[in-house]
């Protein structure tokens, strides 16, 4: 089976510093794969060359067996890869509902003159979208907080909200950027389960960019270590955390 | 869903500026220039609160695509003598989008290379632009230059005012009001999340702008044709900013709350001038002189503007949700 994401020795430099260094990496379909690395490792930068926001200096990024470098960010979602980000990013001025409405947009048949006319087609196909809206809130449970400004939320529930945006893209593959930050031991259970529960119920990849070790030994089946830009290892959480050179690039020699 | 009928609405406001206008000769011509006035400015704010306000490019050259769009309208119905109002109309109504679709492409051709630019440096960059379409009219020996230009016709009225007020008001309502639409907010929200979420913001971008210079510029040929003058100073950088003022007292994001920020902005002015000559009418005590308020009135319209910006930043309107508050 083709992978689904591939990284051909895709690099980035920033001036003098190579943030990313020669990264080959392949995630199949419906796979849940950790990315970690110490501080500064270039996890965010992977996850930024991977959804165009950088473009890589030099190699190959190719999505369900076509390039992605040169893609503007927004194609590369209509593409099937969504994304969240490390520091929540949530319209806060929007409700919860039109949060998950926006991204709905990339499932419109009709543009925005429908938006102008205003005639059945328009009034019917939002109808639909609303449906759709609503019941992806209820799945996680976010429903009660339909017309709530977005930056109401509690912490947790804006993660909750984030990933469920980016799930309203219909992707095949979620990028999630340290969404265990700042959760205590429960929330970090409870993320645990709804990222196995998302992968099982979208039958999507998952690529998880986590600094806690307990979230990402817990549930990844594959995991890539980052230091310094370069892979330093990749395997089961077992190999990775029995690995010598992963050791010593977290507490050093 | 909500505004299921607003199509039937607006088409019953249009039907009723029409009604009106069939009786302007009754009403005052003072109050009926400064009615146009409003609704000329009802247009400029709700087009302006497009860019400004909904999609968060903070722009400062709104003069200058109604500068476009009123020496367009200008140059096209003076190559013409007397008609009947059948063809006037429709020529006024064809000179009116040329002028709006001229500042449309202006709007476009402005917007595509500064998109990049956010914040202060766009606004810089706008004010900019106004600057320069001013410059060129001024300098434009066919339109007049900085003499000005003389309007043959005065055709806006009632109608062609509030008609096309409402119209810039559906089709601004209509665009925010949708699936699409709600790009524009998610645009001025945070642009990172609206491009990693597929929005593709460039193009919200340029259509805010495009829209919004499209309704300037017939605001523009409306002004033209209810002054029946021009002068290249009349669309400088304070006409600019004062449409940004409406918008900002209106509430950024908040249509009803604009559009009655431009009708009040219209009117205060124009009502100061009138507590100004109450002295001079017949049983008024003369113990009191109130001719001051003449001279100070621009000093009293400024002062009222800081105190309703300390007092209520968020915009004078905004009692509902509003969705611009950070």
């Amino acid at each position: 089976m083709p992978a689904l994401l591939q990284l051909d020795k895709a690099t980035i430099r920033f001036g003098g510093l190579t943030a990313v260094s020669e990264l080959d990496l392949q995630i199949s379909g419906h796979e849940l794969v950790g990315l970690i690395g110490p501080n500064g490792a270039g996890k965010t930068t992977v996850f930024n060359l991977i959804t165009g926001v950088y473009q890589p200096t030099e190699g190959e990024i190719s999505f369900d067996g076509q390039t992605v470098v040169g893609s503007k960010p927004y194609r590369i979602t209509a593409r099937g890869i969504a994304r969240t980000f490390q520091n929540i990013r949530l319209f806060p001025s929007l409700t919860v509902f039109d949060n998950v409405r926006t991204v709905f947009h990339l499932h419109l048949r009709g543009d925005i003159r429908h938006a102008l006319w205003r005639g059945r087609a328009f009034h019917e196909e939002e109808k639909s979208i609303a449906a759709q809206v609503m019941e992806l809130m209820e799945i996680f449970h976010l429903g009660k907080f339909r017309d709530a400004p977005a930056k109401s939320l509690s912490y947790g529930d804006q993660r909750r909200l984030e990933i469920v945006r980016a799930l309203a893209t219909k992707p095949k593959l979620l990028l999630l950027d340290e969404p265990a930050a700042g959760m205590n031991t429960n929330e970090k259970t409870e993320l645990m389960r709804l990222i196995q529960f998302i992968k099982d119920k979208f039958q999507i990849s998952v690529l998880l960019v986590e600094h806690d070790m307990q979230v990402v030994m817990g549930i990844c089946e594959r995991v890539v270590v980052l230091d310094y830009g370069v892979k330093i290892a990749e395997g089961t959480p077992g190999e990775v955390r029995a690995n010598p050179k992963v050791v010593e690039a977290y507490l050093g020699e | 869903m909500r505004f299921k009928h607003a199509k039937l609405f607006l088409a019953g406001v249009i039907v009723l500026c029409f009604l009106i206008s069939l009786v302007e000769d009754k009403i005052n011509s003072y109050w009926l220039f400064i009615s146009y006035d409003i609704g000329i400015n009802i247009i400029l704010a709700v087009s302006l609160n497009l860019i400004n306000g909904y999609t968060g490019q903070f722009s400062l050259g709104h003069a200058g695509f109604m500068a476009v769009g009123g020496y367009t309208a200008a140059v096209i119905t003076n190559q013409f003598g007397e008609l009947n109002s059948f063809a006037a109309g429709a020529l006024f109504l064809g000179s009116l989008l040329a002028g709006g679709l001229l500042a449309a492409i202006t709007g476009f051709l402005v917007g595509l290379p500064t998109l990049r630019l956010r914040g202060d440096y766009l606004a810089i960059v706008t004010l900019g632009f106004g600057e320069i379409i001013r410059v060129i009219f001024q300098n434009m020996d066919k339109v007049g230059g900085a003499r000005g230009l003389s309007v043959a016709h005065g055709w806006t009225n009632f109608f062609w005012a509030f008609g096309f007020a409402a119209v810039t008001i559906y089709v601004v309502t209509s665009l925010v009001h949708s699936t699409h639409g709600r790009g524009f907010i998610a645009v001025r929200d945070d642009e990172v999340a609206a491009e990693a979420m597929g929005i593709n913001t460039t193009k919200y971008k340029v259509t805010a702008f495009v829209v919004g210079a499209f309704f300037a510029g017939i605001a523009g040929g409306l002004y033209a044709h209810s002054k029946q003058f021009l002068t290249p100073g009349g669309f400088g950088f304070m006409q600019s900013i004062t449409i940004v003022v409406m918008v900002i007292l209106g509430g950024m994001g908040n249509t009803p709350g604009v559009i009655i920020a431009a009708i009040l902005l219209t009117l205060l002015p124009e009502g100061l001038r009138t507590v100004a000559g109450i002295e001079h009418l017949p049983g008024i005590s003369r113990e009191f002189p109130l001719s001051w308020v003449g001279d100070a009135r621009m000093v009293i319209y400024s002062l009222l503007l800081i105190v309703l910006m300390l007092t209520r930043p968020q915009g004078l309107f905004a009692f509902r949700k509003s969705i611009y508050t950070k």
